[in-house]
């Protein structure tokens, strides 16, 4: 299994390379073109213009005007307050949320548990992309069209996966420890919050991970909400850059590596994480 | 024992069961029935908000949504007729409504495309390769990308003079080529991103699984002399068997709903338009809410029958809820 394995066969030397190129070949094949919008962010507008190619190096490395330029007439700066403003809402909604169902669910018996726990599971089938058309107006007859409250709302109100996570969670809690602190004259919120929600820790990093990742990226709900400049979340911002910027490529990839790096230093800090969320996150 | 005198009520919290039995009998009877009764609501308490949201953002547009789809409803106006399943009619006698389906095709043999790399590149990491974790991060991080940024670095990268045609001059290969002016081209050009995009989440999913597996099984199938293939037809297939299942539904499920990189990218021009742009233009730019509804109800029927083969098929991963 190793190369120090005795008397290695030639076939399986062959193999061994043959699997570092396909790796190698694959590493090129993601960050080449993310090195290519790189490189061109920090080009000039002549340097674009004077078609030497799109793999040529910028001539002065730390070229910084097409960030500034895209920071500020990119509207940027409202477009990142925007989506902080909504992930702080909408995680700490579907924290709050997710861990009290889980909670009712696996520590109660209670009439109608039964349909309860079928309710959420097959709302799991339903995927959010269909039901827009008729969300629409549900959300606008509440007045949240236009605000930042309507994506809020949804990303809030439609996140099972996390109730599921909660629920493995709590279930590894045992209910001695609820019994105990009710024999201490704890009732059900206390043991609630004194108890499961402090536990539930490691679920609720999943959550904030998963769930943040998610946020940060979505475009089709503030696309369909928020259509306002001012409402502008990261994804609906980068993606005005089309218009004003149309053939100004350096501008929109300054504004492309301004979105990502954010994603890239929370994963280069929090990799394990963020692997072991996505792991539960999908498989539930 | 408490939770014999309530029988008349199955609302009983856990732990009560085994609380001191005296704990109740000095009580009066009418404190007694007011502390049932709080204890039979408290679930609900934690539960009101949950459902509320969840019959509100879930259950209720499905519910309007089968509505909408039997009239000829534009959104706004107060006025709407019942036009019976002639929207249904419509959306698989229409030419131009039916070809979004077709394109979905696209997808779908990519996703094929992307199980079987993920597969290989999870297999391949799960043996003792240097520079382990870098692989798998750089193979991974795609998947957490902004789809806009996705959208326009690739925009980028097809390009007339973009990334792809540097590459191919630099081997000698001018091309004037358009990549994304024609329908196939395009097409496939969309769906390569794709398979850009999501290989990760795949590879890591199949990766978390092989690694589940006890390494003393491929020790005891080395010393039987199993070579690499007969691990991998042998401990990590079977091993894998429900991730694999479920990235089959999602993937399926997926290429129905593909929207973010072909609406961001093309716009759903140049014959790239899949059913859910499709859908979106055709509730909130055209204003046939009625209509739109219609298709949202098909594609939610698909997505649903394809979940429910995929559990006929694979009984064994059923969700354990509870």
């Amino acid at each position: 299994m190793t190369p120090t394995a005795p008397a290695p066969t030639v076939r399986r030397a062959v193999a061994r390379t043959l699997t570092y190129v396909s790796l190698v070949v694959a590493v090129v094949v993601v960050l080449l073109p993310l090195t290519v919008v790189f490189l061109t962010s920090l080009k000039t507008s002549k340097e674009m213009a004077d078609d030497s190619g799109a793999l040529t190096l910028p001539d002065d490395v730390l070229n910084l005007g097409n960030y500034a330029t895209a920071f500020q007439d990119g509207r940027m700066l409202t477009a990142f307050g925007n989506t902080a403003f909504i992930l702080l809402f909408a995680i700490t909604g579907t924290v709050v949320i997710g861990s009290m169902a889980a909670y009712a669910i696996d520590r109660f018996t209670f009439r109608f548990r039964k349909l309860v726990v079928a309710l959420f599971l097959v709302a799991t089938l339903v995927p959010g992309v269909t039901t827009q058309v008729a969300t629409f107006q549900i959300v606008n007859s509440f007045g949240m069209f236009d605000s930042r409250w309507a994506p809020i709302a949804l990303y809030t109100g439609t996140d099972i996966v996390s109730i599921y996570i909660f629920l493995q969670f709590v279930r590894s809690i045992p209910v001695s420890l609820d019994e105990s602190a009710r024999l201490d004259g704890a009732n059900a919120f206390t043991i609630y919050r004194k108890i499961i929600f402090p536990l539930l820790k490691p679920a609720i990093a999943t959550v904030v991970i998963v769930k943040g990742i998610a946020v940060y990226n979505d475009f089709y709900i503030p696309f369909l909400y928020m259509p306002s400049e001012d409402l502008g979340v990261i994804s609906t911002s980068l993606f005005r850059f089309k218009g004003p910027f149309g053939a100004h490529w350096e501008v929109i990839s300054a504004g492309a590596v301004l979105v990502i790096l954010p994603t890239l230093i929370v994963f280069l800090f929090l990799q394990r994480y963020i692997y072991n969320g996505f792991m539960r996150g999908a498989t539930k | 024992m408490p939770h014999t005198t309530e029988t008349e009520t199955e609302t009983v919290a856990r732990s009560t069961v085994t609380a001191p039995p005296g704990a109740r009998t000095p009580r009066p009877a009418g404190k007694a029935r007011a502390a049932r009764v709080w204890q039979r609501l408290t679930p609900w308490l934690f539960l009101a908000a949950p459902l509320a949201l969840l019959i509100t953002f879930t259950y209720a547009p499905v519910a309007n949504m089968v509505a909408y789809s039997f009239t000829d409803w534009d959104g706004v106006s107060p006025e709407l007729h019942y036009t019976g399943v002639e929207n249904y009619v419509d959306i698989f006698t229409r030419e131009e409504l039916f070809q979004v389906f077709l394109v979905s095709g696209y997808y779908l043999a990519a996703s094929a495309v992307q199980i079987v790399l993920a597969l290989y590149f999870a297999t391949i990491l799960s043996f003792s390769v240097r520079f382990r974790n870098f692989f798998k991060g750089v193979l991974f991080f795609p998947y957490l990308m902004n789809g806009v940024a996705i959208g326009f670095v690739f925009l980028y990268f097809f390009q007339d003079g973009g990334t792809l045609d540097s590459v191919l001059r630099l081997f000698g290969h001018e091309t004037d080529r358009a990549w994304l002016s024609t329908s196939t081209s395009a097409n496939v050009s969309l769906a390569g991103v794709s398979v850009w995009r999501y290989l990760g989440l795949n590879f890591v999913l199949f990766l978390g699984a092989i690694q589940s597996i006890p390494g003393e099984l491929y020790e005891a199938a080395e010393l039987d002399g199993a070579n690499r293939w007969h691990q991998f037809r042998y401990i990590i297939a079977p091993g894998i068997r429900p991730v694999l299942s479920l990235s089959v539904i999602l993937s399926i499920s997926g290429s129905l709903a593909v929207f973010e990189i072909p609406y961001i990218m093309t716009g759903g021009a140049t014959g790239t338009e899949t059913f859910v742009i499709q859908t979106v233009k055709l509730a909130f730019q055209f204003n046939k809410t009625g209509l739109a509804s219609a298709a949202a109800v098909v594609l939610l029927l698909i997505i649903l029958a394809v979940t429910w083969v995929q559990r006929r098929l694979v009984p064994d991963d059923k969700v354990d809820l509870v």
